[in-house]
């Protein structure tokens, strides 16, 4: 078992088990969640790992059971987190409208898995609506970010802290069963590498020097409640103004860009590899924060290139967003497999090679 | 110049605490929600707490709580007080936490965290509001109301073929391990006001023991959802609710101990 040294180390661990570690060294203060396959190895490592940190980790009744204690905890000011997969994430979405609506800092863990329904444990990306456009009712957004390795598991969760504490709203780490288990070697940053932010807001027991803190998403008079409505959505822009993030791999010289996130951005890089050695110009641009998503960027590659295909493990849902960035500037193409299907980097170049006329008519030229 | 706290030869007997706001409540006259209330803040104010005590409101009639309590609340989602409370007391064990609910909220909706938070005998208080109605949705039937009862949702009065039985979840709760004290109360005189703000002063006292959850039961009416006056649902509380939730402990601390 890992030790908690000052200084990063070299591991090797499970995605899950990456990301629950990681939560540790991030300063986690409580832990509230459910088990679901494929991530119950983060509830798992962090009971048998809690008597070695000042930290809560309890198992709670249901997912709507865990999130509402998530929000207790967070309104008392506590650095928490939760995890649970498909179905579970769905039985959170009221609470976490709830949280976002209370301005409550928090970060969610969405290992997902194929849906809907029951559907299967192996891994997928159907949720990337839920976890983007908001998910429970209301107008409200998620920060989600979508980690490609194990390195980023671990990562993610400091900034996933970070971002929700900054912004005072819900973080997600948008991932997958294939990543969550999955063993690589990654850097363990070290522990008390995040500091805690001061929450003058918490309910902490009203001192006589100030006002009672009340958490609240109640506001009964609509001028009021269209207020802090449009706080949060200048708070999300905001957040779309400054945090966005990808990665951008080959793309200058690019006749097609691939645009995917997590786990088949990986696929994707390997399928551009094979593309390029057949002398296909391929780039790929792989979103890392899905909300803010990085349109800008895709905007302005989208004017240079020939044409974008986008290969997601769903049915085209971030493929919605690539063509509100796009703007019909080029073709978008779209590769999906589903229901826990995972496509293989040869699918995906017979997807890039069956693009048809401009790629071809410039390859030609 | 500070006033002397008697003046004029008049004893002073009965003040506002300062627990509770200056926001005017938006009960209805004569609910018990408004009664339960103080006695609550009375006790904290009595104990000294209120820099130590967080509350948690419910959605019901009382998801206003907050504004006439006048220390730090969160205001939970519809059933989930108890989960929101356990969240609070597991980061701020030193601190006092109660929850307040109605029954749809408790009973209904509410149901598997309010078993399970007593099961785990989280160290909380909880205070649970029983007018056997939703009185914020505008008067349906609850999981507590009795058979026969009227409500814009069972007509024709709660059949239990068609609607179940009234739900005695606190008979329930205190057979659970995770329970401490468990007790049934009411608010419809001045006497049983007396002995329920007994029963919250003992309940803070036993949080400091960590032995497990505090669960009090009010028996209150809802004139506008039974469509009476106050008086009359007082007395119809009397004759219709007592015979089937009676008053008194349902578990104690000396059997705790046992
Ligand atoms: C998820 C959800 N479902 C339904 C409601 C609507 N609702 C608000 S309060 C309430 C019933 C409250 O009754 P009770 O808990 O008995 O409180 P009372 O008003 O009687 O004090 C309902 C059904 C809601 N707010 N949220
Ligand atoms: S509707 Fe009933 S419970 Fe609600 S405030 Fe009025 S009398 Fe009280
Ligand atoms: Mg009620």
């Amino acid at each position: 078992m890992p030790t908690h040294k000052e200084k990063s180390e070299v591991l090797l661990m499970k995605g899950n088990e990456a990301l629950a570690e990681a939560a540790f060294r991030a300063g986690l203060q409580a832990y509230f969640g459910y088990p679901i396959t494929p991530q119950s190895e983060v509830i798992e490592y962090l009971m048998a790992e809690q008597p070695k940190h000042d930290c809560v980790v309890l198992q709670a009744e249901s997912e709507v059971a865990a999130i509402n204690m998530i929000f207790g905890a967070s309104g008392a000011g506590a650095r928490v987190m939760t995890s649970s997969s498909g179905p579970g994430i769905s039985l959170m979405q009221e609470g976490i409208s709830y949280m976002a609506a209370s301005q409550l800092p928090c970060l969610i863990v969405n290992v997902q898995r194929g849906g809907p329904g029951l559907g299967t444990i192996q891994p997928s990306q159907g949720d990337y609506f839920q976890a983007t456009k908001g998910g429970g009712h209301g107008d409200y957004r998620l920060i989600v970010l979508a980690p490609a390795s194990v390195q980023e598991m671990a990562d993610f969760v400091f900034d996933g802290f970070r971002l929700a504490e900054k912004y005072r709203n819900p973080a997600m780490i948008l991932t997958d069963g294939a990543l969550g288990q999955m063993m690589e070697k990654l850097e363990m940053p070290p522990k008390g590498s995040l500091p805690y932010p001061e929450t003058p807001w918490a309910t902490t027991g009203k001192r006589k020097d100030r006002k009672r803190n009340v958490v609240t998403s109640l506001f009964m008079q609509p001028e009021k409640m269209e207020e802090v409505n449009l706080h949060l959505q200048e708070k999300y822009r905001l957040i779309e103004e400054t945090e966005v993030r990808y990665e951008e791999i080959d793309v200058d010289d690019a006749d097609v860009l691939l645009v995917a996130f997590g786990l088949v951005a990986r696929i994707c890089e390997k399928a551009m590899h094979l593309a390029r050695e057949k002398g296909l110009r391929v780039g790929l641009l792989r979103p890392i924060t899905l909300f803010p998503y990085p349109s800008k960027r895709l905007a302005e590659l989208s004017s240079k290139v020939g044409s974008v295909l986008t290969v997601e493990m769903n049915a085209g849902q971030m493929l919605e967003d690539v063509r509100l960035a796009v703007e019909g500037r080029c073709p978008v193409h779209f590769k999906g497999r589903m229901g826990g299907m995972i496509p293989s980097p040869e699918e995906v170049l017979e997807a890039i090679e069956a693009i048809p006329a401009k790629l071809h008519v410039e390859l030609q030229r | 110049m500070d006033l002397p706290p008697i003046t004029n030869g008049f004893e002073l007997v009965y003040k506002k605490p300062q627990t509770l706001t200056e926001t005017p409540m938006h009960y209805c006259p004569g609910c018990g929600h408004g009664v339960v209330h103080r006695v609550l803040m009375e006790v904290i104010e009595e104990m000294g707490i209120q820099d130590r005590t967080i509350g948690v409101a419910p959605v019901g009639c009382s998801v206003f709580a907050y504004d006439y309590m006048n220390v730090d609340m969160q205001e939970a989602a519809h059933g989930r007080a108890s989960a929101v409370a356990t969240g609070i007391k597991r980061v701020l064990p030193d601190r006092f936490v109660y929850s307040y609910q109605g029954d749809g909220d408790l009973a209904a909706i509410g149901t598997a965290e309010t078993i399970h938070t007593v099961n785990r005998g989280e160290n909380i208080l909880m205070v649970f509001i029983n007018n056997g109605i939703y009185g914020m949705t505008g008067g349906q039937m609850a999981p507590t109301s009795i058979l026969g009862m009227k409500t814009t949702t069972s007509p024709f009065g709660r059949d239990s073929k068609l609607a179940g039985h009234p739900l005695k979840i606190t008979n329930l709760i205190a057979q659970l391990p995770g329970a401490f004290y468990v007790t049934r109360h009411a608010v419809h005189t001045a006497n049983a006001v007396r002995k329920l703000k007994k029963a919250i002063h003992s309940s803070f006292e036993y949080q400091l023991l960590n032995k497990g959850t505090c669960f009090i039961e009010v028996l209150s009416n809802c004139p506008s959802g039974w469509k009476m006056t106050p008086a009359e649902s007082n007395k119809w509380l009397e004759e219709n609710m007592f015979p089937i939730y009676p008053l008194g402990d349902l578990k104690t601390p000396s059997q705790t101990m046992n």
